[in-house]
């Protein structure tokens, strides 16, 4: 999980991928980030967005202190375990039993370590139980722990009205809100919460097939399936898209459930970097030389497996240039567009219409509702004849329980809101109001000198931290001032890139994220975090020295 | 007002530096084994910087003078 193109700020990226790779979209032309793609089905896609993503490196005394800090940890961790295995200290993790003393041991891994002697001293920061729906602001139950984090007791008081940059609720559509409701409230009286039936036996409900038609029509495709929980819509239907003899492609940082369900499907996983275009071109490549390992046969089909915005990340795919290799090479493209449906693109329909691509042109979509629609679930959509062969041969539909009336009816009344079908124009609305806050807040936080990652236009923020001291502290402070962020370190990920991960929302004001910002200000003077190279001048200058003439 | 100054910024550079060495999440007598220590060994280098540096210091401008009056002993 390399950092990719540290240093440099891409701007116009596609640019610079086509001095390098000598017309490998030879059916491209590119003129100062400008791409044109020949005329393709009688259709001129014309895509003329620059990608501005940047991931910036830190500077390299912080590099030095991050893996200092995690040395100092490290030695204390050898110094706690020594006392606890002479007994000199009370042991509160997980040991085997006496008489398992001698087995192979279960708990010496660096894993086991890390978790007993590092992640043990923050844990307060994470698993912080909330008591309200998670709207912009929440309420938070109060926890303190008397033995340094191994227990944790709650006080009985609650924190009321704490900002929430943690929770995936692009649209602001996870707050409780009586009026709009109704419809779920009707459909749980009438249907009652529980299924109790696979999709296969009793549990195919005309809801169901009033949301799948309801997200074909959303998306633009032919038809699409629904399924109960959108992790098992990833680890349960990959392995009934392919299997052994196949190839996939994936991408170094995927989400665990697409790397789960390639694993379970039995087919060759090969790897390539984030986002690299030459380095997916280089595999399949080698794919159609040399084919499958020993035999040299044709592999079966070749799958490609990407995410419409990664999460750790906030970059965005570049998927024009993966469908004009996907064709040239004959793949099928698979993207998971948990958090840019409902996000991205004028209308919100995700990645494929952010970049302006006719919808037929990938081969299958998935997606959850969980982000943007304030529900739990997952699709998978595409032609007909897919989504009939996933409806015979997917595991989730045979074995797993299909998706609850009343978050079926929440989903379709999200949806017809974006679409603008309950006659409003309220759901675009917050689209284009999710679009302007996250451009006010990246910009902002740009301006003050954090270094963040990812695209311009995503609404995932990562602010990088580096220090495992500062991690615990920027949220133990932002938990001071009645704001809640998401703190993420290793193993989410690299050991050295511990990150604080923004969820920007259309529900949040100008006023919250002015608040939000001003305490990120101080926070990042306190500890000392803004270490960008690209930070604005505390004083700019009012006016133009050189054009400022004197009148006399 | 500026002992006052001083003082807060001395805090915030201790707090700097409990932050940065991970002081911040050790427990208090880890946090007491982990200071000593590391005010003994700076102690340790302050101590044999000051005596042993001028000495070095002596020895080597000695070394040289005595090259450079070789050479000037043998130019003449």
């Amino acid at each position: 999980m390399a950092n990719p193109g540290g240093g440099t700020v891409c701007n116009g990226s596609l640019h610079n991928h086509k001095k390098q790779s000598n017309g490998s979209q030879s059916r491209n032309c590119t003129k100062n980030g400008i791409v044109k793609e020949a005329q393709q089905n009688g259709k001129l896609h014309v895509y003329d967005k620059r990608i501005v993503e940047s991931f910036e490196e830190a500077p390299l005394h912080v590099m030095v202190f991050t893996y200092m800090g995690y040395g100092i940890g490290t030695l204390f961790g050898y110094l706690r375990d020594f006392l606890r295995n002479w007994g000199i200290e009370k042991c509160n993790a997980a040991v085997e039993r006496d008489e398992q003393k001698d087995f192979v041991p279960l708990y010496q891994d660096f894993e086991n370590f890390y978790k007993r002697n590092l992640y043990m001293r923050i844990r307060d920061n994470w698993n912080r139980p909330i008591c309200s729906a998670p709207g912009p602001r929440f309420d938070m139950m109060e926890r303190v722990s008397d033995d340094y984090n191994w227990t944790f007791r709650f006080t009985g008081r609650i924190i009321k009205d704490v900002i929430n940059m943690g929770s995936y609720n692009f649209l602001g559509l996870a707050a409780k809100d009586n009026e709009y409701l109704m419809t779920v409230k009707d459909v749980l009286e009438k249907y009652g919460p529980g299924v109790a039936s696979t999709r296969h036996e009793m549990g195919t409900l005309d809801k169901h097939k009033e949301l799948e038609d309801l997200v074909a029509k959303f998306l633009g495709v032919e038809a699409a399936m629904v399924f109960g929980m959108g992790f098992a819509t990833n680890s349960m239907n990959i392995p009934a898209l392919v299997g052994k003899g196949c190839l996939i492609l994936s991408d170094e940082l995927n989400h665990t459930s697409v790397v789960l369900g390639a694993r379970l499907s039995g087919a060759t996983i090969r790897t390539f970097k984030h986002n690299n275009i030459q380095n997916l071109e280089k595999l399949l490549r080698d794919a159609v030389i040399y084919g499958q390992p020993r035999t040299h046969r044709a592999w079966k089909k070749i799958l490609i497996l990407v995410e419409g915005i990664y999460s750790m990340e906030g970059s965005i795919v570049h998927l024009p240039q993966i469908i004009a290799l996907k064709k040239k090479y004959k793949a099928y493209l698979y993207i998971d567009e948990a958090h840019s449906i409902g996000s991205l693109g004028p209308t919100g329909r995700g990645v494929t219409e952010f970049f302006g691509i006719d919808p037929g042109e990938v081969d299958v979509y998935m997606g959850t509702f969980t982000k943007s629609f304030g529900a739990a679930g997952g699709y998978l959509a595409g032609r007909k004849d897919l989504v009939d062969y996933l409806r015979a041969y997917s595991h989730s539909a045979v074995y797993a329980t299909s998706m609850s009336p009343p978050i079926a009816e929440q989903i379709i009344r999200s949806m017809k809101l974006i679409m603008g079908l309950d006659g409003t124009t309220k759901g675009l609305q917050r689209v284009q109001q999710l679009a302007k806050n996250t451009r006010y807040f990246r910009q902002r936080l740009r301006e003050m000198g954090f270094i963040i990652y990812g695209n311009e236009n995503s609404s995932i923020v990562p602010l990088l931290l580096y220090m495992p001291g500062k991690v615990a502290a920027f949220a133990r402070h932002l938990l001071e001032k009645k704001i809640g962020v998401v703190v993420v370190g290793f193993p989410a990920t690299p050991l050295a890139e511990a990150r604080a991960r923004f969820c920007v929302s259309a529900a949040h004001t100008r006023e919250m994220l002015d608040t939000v910002l001003e305490a990120l200000d101080e926070m990042g003077d306190l500890l000392q975090l803004k270490y960008s190279r690209h930070r604005k001048s505390v004083h700019p200058k009012l006016y133009n020295e050189t054009s400022f003439e004197l009148k006399d | 007002m500026d002992l006052q100054r001083v003082k807060e910024y001395f805090s915030w550079l201790y707090y700097q530096y409990q932050i940065i060495s991970c002081c911040a999440v050790l427990e208090p007598w880890e946090r007491s084994m982990f200071n000593t220590i590391l005010l003994t060994i700076f102690a340790m280098v302050v101590y044999t910087a000051y005596v042993f540096i001028p000495i070095h210091i002596r020895l080597a401008w000695e070394f040289f003078s005595k090259i450079c009056g070789y050479h000037s002993t043998i130019s003449n």
